[in-house]
This record gives structure tokens, sequence and C-alpha cells, in this order.
């Protein structure tokens, strides 16, 4: 028990410098940005009472050498405050925390999916090794690391919403609806196209390498034993294969936050879903400085979240780790 | 009634060869084990002796029709009358015949030390195996272990339980010594004497030959892939005069207490054998017959063996 | 024996050879036809705009009546640009922090660790989004974001890699030899080194284009006028509900198979120089 706190703690650790050190690269990377953000707010908001903008000159710190004008930002940060976004008028953590539910919403279904599928398909291609189903599940998972999620996204919009009319085009819920009126059922109906999409990028990580893990396994002396002791090849799959295989690909799953956040910044562009990823979009593209330092650094807490439940996984589910004070 | 008449397991010139891909050499054949004959009867330990990397390990394979899909057999191989086809290999792999592998790399690392003894089976064959536990001195918290917290000792007993466990007729055990203490090899030696006298019928495959001349009924001394003699373990624990083949007769100088001698030569690799008698090239009683021609397996004196020149 | 053994692997070395020289050549087609494509071809005619598929317009025109196969094949090359030059710029920060940390002492080693890590904990999108906004967007700012987000994983081959080689004996006998680290370097890493370095600069070349299109879809990168793939499936956007498919299709499936063909490229040319590592 002391092995997995101490190593939860490392983790902590770890993660905070990671915050850390982005802060400082995020907080440098916009002010080197030509965009003034005080000007831009003045010009965004229009004609502001001088407290306004005392205010919001406050909170950048005009005026005040780079290294204190960051530890401005940081202490305020630390306070909570994370500014108020130029785009949508309102303080950037509220926006984040609305954002985030749909975020996760989407970004869970589709993991989950890719995960499903892609460990799926990985059992089949490494439990019939270079039979036909192995040749062409992995000629497909090789083609589709090749085309760009967002390109696929498009086609299908433009085939399953457009042309054939069964799913919406965009968007979390319908048109024109109080939130308060949307059914859950409304909710998955836009959800299925865009978890579908971003759960295409990275399966076929997953199947990949489920199928290397499952060769590895049937290869091994202990599946050799279970078939002398007449084990037949399903019994050897449910018995051995299965839990020697689904633990390294539940951490491998998790350990890929990173590239499902950035795939869903594309996702929810193509399908105007309004989670974070769309709103950083716009930040970006708006000059909203607060929201895009905001989102970038929560982007990386939720990363460094992933990264440590999938190391913190791999103790747990290996016997030598999680057995060593007996 | 006749079926008491066989042996329980009777092997005619069996050969196994691999047929290997490699993109840069090609195709091509790899022949590990060639016209290889054994015989062994309920009640009896047979020891099938020779040194390491001889292809004895593929012959459990064999029997028990496990060979990885790019192997070839060639050959019979009967059991109790019956020829092994992969059918019945597969009907009787765990029921009447069971292999006793040769380290804890055979247990599966994420299965507790009971579930992996108990196998596959339904119903769960506990009760038996918790008794099985007790008789091999395991205690009962060994069940909850897993491989990597079970010493040498206990999981060399653990793989002998899932022998035990299933009533099997005939045994094989691999290599069940190495890494063992004397005193450790002794007792698990003790346990396969006590399964043939139970009436099982055990194939021990060793390269520990003063193990095998002390516990074995007979023992087939195993030679680049074949059997080059097979003689009563009284005969090699007499001496070299009572012996047939000269690598027999060589392995028995070579032991510590009979003076250390090393034989001359390597054995031959499985791709590059010699196309006469497998031995001829160390030999120092061969003769031109000897490289032309393979001789082939004779019985002589209450035994059977290899060569042209035995007497 | 030997000889069909040897003639097996001449002929498939041959084999990648011929391939890698033909993918190279149709690379480097595409490109200087894309280069050559003169402003006018790409011109706006209205007269002619949403015209769908035909003999005279292969991939059809868009919304301004641009013939949308020009207006791809112009954009696939300045697509190539931007993945051969931040390819480039990724290979050289990753040889460079590669060997420092194989070579330096183990702070530096846990340092660039740490670093890598940092990279590889920010999602790609946002940080070459985040540097995008701080260059003022524009072609520079996507460079510089797709250079500082794809070294690590070659970084750590070659970190790897030196590791490796510097266990070797006859690294240690040319120390012992009183040669300098810097000789050693030159003529021992470096050599062994270059055929993974290329290899893995030509695989690092279509995540790249990937990489340059979805910035340029989101609408960092390249100004809107410019042609560029991304842009176009961003225009596309806005009439795929009036059924102007072939905006979003053609150009689309263009994109994969170029990004397919460099693939096989570095495929073969691993074959080629690399023979052993790539029979695995």
């Amino acid at each position: 028990m002391t092995e997995i706190v101490k190593q939860v703690f490392i983790h902590i650790i770890r993660a905070i410098s990671l915050l850390f050190a982005v802060s400082v690269i995020s907080f440098t990377l916009v002010s080197a940005s030509p965009v003034d953000p005080v000007q831009q707010y003045i010009m965004g908001i229009g004609p502001v009472s001088e407290e306004q903008r005392i205010e919001i000159e406050a909170y950048w710190g005009i005026d005040k050498p780079p290294a204190e004008r960051y530890f401005n930002w940081l202490s305020a940060l630390l306070h909570g405050n994370f500014g108020t976004s130029l785009l949508y008028r309102r303080p950037v953590i509220e926006i984040i925390s609305e954002r985030f539910q749909n975020s996760l919403a989407l970004m869970m279904c589709a993991w989950l999916l890719s995960g499903i599928i892609g460990f799926s398909l990985g059992c089949i291609m490494g439990m019939n090794r270079d039979k036909w189903a192995d040749k062409v599940i992995s000629k497909l998972c090789y083609l589709l690391s090749s085309v760009p999620t967002f390109w696929l996204g498009l086609v299908f919009l433009m085939i399953f919403a457009v042309i054939l009319g069964w799913f919406p085009v965009g968007f979390s819920t319908p048109i024109g609806m109080r939130s308060s009126e949307v059914t859950l059922w409304q909710r998955l109906h836009h959800l299925v196209l865009p978890a579908f999409t971003l759960s295409l990028m990275s399966f076929s990580n997953i199947a990949l390498h489920t199928r290397q893990k499952m060769i590895d396994v049937m290869n091994s002396e202990y599946v050799l034993f279970a078939r002398a002791r007449g084990e037949s090849r399903w019994t050897l799959f449910c018995r051995h294969a299965l839990r020697n295989t689904v633990l390294p690909a539940i951490t491998l799953q998790f350990a890929s936050f990173a590239e499902l956040f950035g795939g869903s910044v594309l996702a929810e562009n193509v399908f105007s879903y309004p989670g974070l990823g769309s709103a950083v979009s716009a930040a970006g593209l708006n000059s909203d400085v607060p929201l895009l330092l905001g989102i970038t650094l929560f982007s990386t807490l939720f990363v460094c979240v992933g990264n440590m439940i999938a190391n913190l996984l791999y103790g747990v589910v290996d016997p030598k780790m999680r057995e060593v004070d007996r | 009634m006749r079926k008491t008449d066989f042996p329980l397991l009777e092997i005619c010139d069996l050969s196994v060869s691999f047929k290997m891909y490699d993109s840069v050499l090609g195709q091509r054949d790899l022949r590990v084990i060639s016209n290889l004959s054994i015989k062994v009867d309920k009640g009896e330990i047979l020891a099938i002796a020779g040194s390491s990397g001889s292809g004895k390990s593929l012959l459990a394979s064999a029997i028990l029709g496990i060979l990885p899909e790019n192997a070839a057999v060639a050959g019979d191989m009967c059991y109790n009358g019956q020829k092994l086809t992969p059918r019945l290999q597969e009907k009787l792999r765990g029921t009447e015949m069971a292999l006793v592998p040769q380290s804890i790399a055979y247990l599966d690392p994420l299965m507790r030390a009971g579930a992996q003894a108990d196998g596959h089976k339904k119903p769960c064959p506990t009760a038996k195996r918790r008794g099985i536990f007790g008789r091999l001195g395991l205690s009962e918290s060994t069940e909850k272990l897993y491989p990597f917290q079970l010493s040498g000792g206990m999981a060399r007993r653990v793989l002998v339980s899932t022998a035990l466990i299933t009533d099997a007729g005939l045994i094989i055990a691999d290599e069940p010594t190495p890494g063992m203490s004397l005193h450790q090899a002794l007792e698990a030696l003790t346990l396969f004497r006590e399964m043939a006298d139970e009436g099982k019928a055990v194939i021990l495959i060793t390269h520990d030959i003063d193990l095998a001349f002390a516990f074995a009924d007979k023992i087939a001394v195993f030679y680049a892939g074949t059997t080059v003699e097979t003689a009563s373990a009284l005969d090699f624990r007499t001496g070299p005069e009572s012996l047939r083949h000269p690598y027999s007769k060589a392995l028995w100088s070579a032991l510590p207490q009979n003076g250390f001698e090393p034989i001359a030569g390597v054995q031959p690799y499985a791709g590059n054998l010699p196309k006469g008698c497998l031995f001829a090239p160390r030999c120092s009683c061969k003769s031109a017959k000897c490289e032309q021609e393979a001789p082939p397996m004779r019985d002589l004196r209450g035994g059977e063996v290899r060569c042209f020149y035995a007497m | 024996m030997s000889q069909t053994r040897y003639r097996r692997r001449f002929n498939q070395r041959t084999k990648a050879l011929i391939l890698t020289i033909i993918l190279a050549v149709l690379m480097l087609v595409i490109y200087t036809f894309g280069i050559l494509i003169s402003e006018e071809a790409v011109s706006t005619d209205v007269l002619n705009a949403k015209q769908p598929p035909s003999w005279g317009h292969l991939f059809g025109t868009d919304n301004l009546g641009r013939d949308l196969l020009m207006r791809t094949v112009k954009g696939l090359s300045v697509s190539m640009t931007v993945g051969i030059v931040a390819s480039c710029i990724s290979a050289v920060i990753a040889i460079l922090i590669g060997i420092v940390a194989a070579m330096g002492s183990k702070f530096m080693d846990g340092i660039i660790n740490w670093i890598i890590d940092l990279m590889m904990g920010i999602p790609h999108t946002v940080f070459i989004i985040l540097i995008s906004f701080s260059l003022g967007r524009g072609l520079k700012g996507l460079l510089v974001g797709i250079a500082a987000t794809h070294w690590t994983s070659l970084a750590r081959l070659i970190r790897g890699e030196v590791l490796q080689l510097r266990s070797q004996h006859y690294i240690a006998v040319s120390r012992r030899l009183g040669k300098s680290s810097e000789w050693i370097l030159i003529h021992h890493l470096l050599p062994h080194l270059a055929p993974q370095l290329i290899v893995g600069l030509v695989l690092m070349f279509p995540h790249a284009i990937l990489h340059e299109a979805s910035i340029s879809f989101l609408g960092y990168g390249l100004a809107p006028e410019q042609p560029a793939i991304g842009i176009i499936l961003a225009e596309s956007m806005r009439y795929l509900s009036s059924g102007m498919w072939w905006m979003a299709v053609f150009p689309g499936l263009l994109l994969v198979l170029i990004v397919l063909l460099i693939d096989r490229l570095g495929e073969n040319l691993r074959t080629v120089i690399d023979p052993y590592s790539a029979q695995e």
C-alpha cells in the first residue's frame, strides 16, 4: 500500500512540474504574439469605462517586466481567476467547466468505442495470425492511420447527415431548444457521428498493439503448457490470452489522452460540436487570450491525469507490484 | 483383453522437421528428430537421456500433438495399441497424457497457483487438488500465490500437481530437475517413481544422466535427434562392458565418478546432419559404411542399438 | 544454396530501389507540376462556379469557379514544402537532442526526457494553435508548430540508438586509443545513425503533411486565398448541405493517396538502405 502512495506522490509532483512548465511556455508564447491583449479587449468590448480599463490592465500587469507579469497572472490563476473570455463575455472557468462536460461525453464515447473495437480487432488479428482476417484488418489499420480524421468526418457528415439524413448535421443538441428540454436520446443522436469519427482515429493503434501482445502470449510457454493440458483455442483465449492482453491495452488507452484531445479539436470543428476543442480554435482565431491559455492548461491537466492513471494502473494490475507487501 | 499386449506408448521411426521461412535464406527444412523409436510400458520409467540441444523437448510436443504449425511429423505413434492421430491426441491431452513442464515460465504469470493447478476442466476439482497439494507438502496458502511468489521447489510441485490431478496413464516429464538442489531433485524423482509404482508410465526427458541411471527402469540414449541405444538402467549402472553403442559408452566415461573423460567433437546441428550414421564423425570405430549408410535400430542382448558393429 | 540466397536478397533490394526511384520521381513530378500551375489556372470564373466533375474539370469547380484539380495539386505542393521543411527542422532538433541526451551526463538525459514528456503532455493540435497564435498565424507559425511537435519520437529513437552504440566494443576501444568524443561522434556514430535518420525523416513527412492539412483546416496556417488542402476542405464545409460533395471528396482522396505513397516510399527506402531492420 505504501508503494502505491509513494507512486501517486511522485506522479503528482511530476504533473505539477509539467503544468508549471506549460504555464510558463504558453504565457511566453502568448506574450510574444503581435496581439496586444488589452488592446484586443478594448476593441472587442467597445468603449470601456475608466474603472474597467484599470481592472483589465491590472490583470495583465501592463508596463511591468515580463517575469512580474507572469507571476501576477499565475497568482490570479491560483486564486481561481482565469480571466474573462472576450469571445463569450463570461469567466473562462465557467466556459471550461460547461464545455468540458460536452467534450467529456464525446471523448469518453470515442474512447470506449475505439478501445472496444480496437481491442476486439486486435484479438481477432492475433488469434488468426497470418490468416486472411489478420491481413485484411491490419491493412485497414495502416490505411486508417494515413487518413486525416477531419476529412473522414466531413465524408461521414455528407453521407449520413446530408444525403441519408440519419443524423443531425452538427451541434450537441437540436438548434433553438433550451438545454433543459433536450432529452438524453437527442444528445446521444447528436453524439454518434462525432464520437465514431474520433474513435476511428485511435483504434488502429490499440488494435496493432493488442495484435502483437496476443501473438506474444500465444507463443509463450504457458500457453504451450495449457495446450498440453488439453485446452481448446477458445479456452486458451478466455483463460490466458484475454487476461494477459486486456490490462496492457487499457493502460495504453489511458496513455492516449493527448491524441484523444487533439483529435477532438478537429472532430468538434467538423461537427460544430460545442466542446473545448471548438472553443480553443475559436479562441485562437479571435485572439481570446484568457480562454486560449485556460484551455491549454486544462488540456495539459487532462493528459496528465490520463498518464497518471495509466502509470498507476500498470502498477496495480501487475501482481508483482500489487503484492509486494505480502 | 488383447489391449494389454501392447506397450502403453510405442513410437516407430518418428521424424520431425520444421519448414523455416526466411526472407533472406528462403525456405528450407530443418530435421530435428529423425527415425526415433521408443516403447514405454505401464509401471515403468523410461528416461530419455541426451545432452542439451538435442531436440528432446520437441519429442514431448510431438507425442502430445502440440508442435508449432510449421512442423511436419512422419512415422507412427501408438497409444495403447491405437494409432495416435491428431484427433486422438486432442482427446488424450490432459486426460490420458499429462506433461510436467520444465520451469516456472510454463505457468501463467497472472493466474494464482490454485486456479492454475485446477485447470480448465469443469467441475473444478478444487477438493482433489487441495489433497494433492497437501500430499506434495504445499501449504494451503500456496493456492493464493502468483507464480513469481513461488520458490523453485514450490513451482516444481505445483507443476507436478497439474499432472497428478488428471489421473493420466502417461506422464511426460520434461527436464524436471535443473535448478534444483540434489535434495529437491531426489524428492521430485521420488514422486515420479511413486507414480510409476501406481501403474502409470513415465517418460523422463533429462540431461542429468546420473539421476536417470538411479531412478529409471529403461534408458534411451538420445543423440542428434534420434535414439542410439535403449537399454535397461541396470546395464548403465554395470558399466561400459554391458553397454552397446559407442556414444553410450562415451557418455558413461564422461561421468565424473567414471573418470570425467570428455568425448571429442560436437553434436551435429539440426540443419547440418551427416549423411550416414549421425555419430560417425565422432566415432572411434567407424568404417566407410558408417559414413554412407544410416544403421537401423536392431535388437541386441535384451536392448536395442543403432550401430553396425555393436556386439 | 548460398547463391540463391544472395540472389533473393539482391532482388529484394533492387525491387525496393526501383520502387523508391519511381515513387520519388512521381512525388517530384506532382510537386513541380503544382509549383508551375499559374495563377490563371486557379483564377475565379464565376460563370463556371459550382460545376460537378466533368471532362473539362475532373474534380469539378468550387464556389468561385476555380478548377478544383488545379487548386488541389497546387495545394499539395504547398503541403509538401511545409512537410519537407518541418520534417527537416524537427530531424535536426531530434538529432541534436538525441545525441546530447545519450552522450552527456545523466543530468542532461533527465532534463531532456522531462522536455520530451512535456512535449507529449500538451495535445499537439493545441500546442500548434498556441505557437501559430504567437507567431501571428501564417506559414511561419505552421512550420515552427509542426517542427516543435514532431521531433520527440525521432529523438527518442536516436537516443536509444546512441546508447546502444556507445556500449559496443569498438567504441570503447576507440576511446581507449585516445580518440576524442567529437572524433567518435563523426567517425563511428553518425555513419550508423544516418540511415535511421533518413528513414525516420521520410516517415515523419506524411505525418507533417497530415498535420499541416488539419491545422490549415482549423483556419491557422496559410491565408484563406492561398491554395491548401485544409483550406479547400474548410470551404467545402459551407457547401456540404447544398450538395457540393466533390469539393470535400476529391481533394481529401488525393491527400490520402499522396500520404500513402510517401509512406510506401519511406518503407522501400528503409529496405534499400537499412535492409536488416526492415525485415522485422
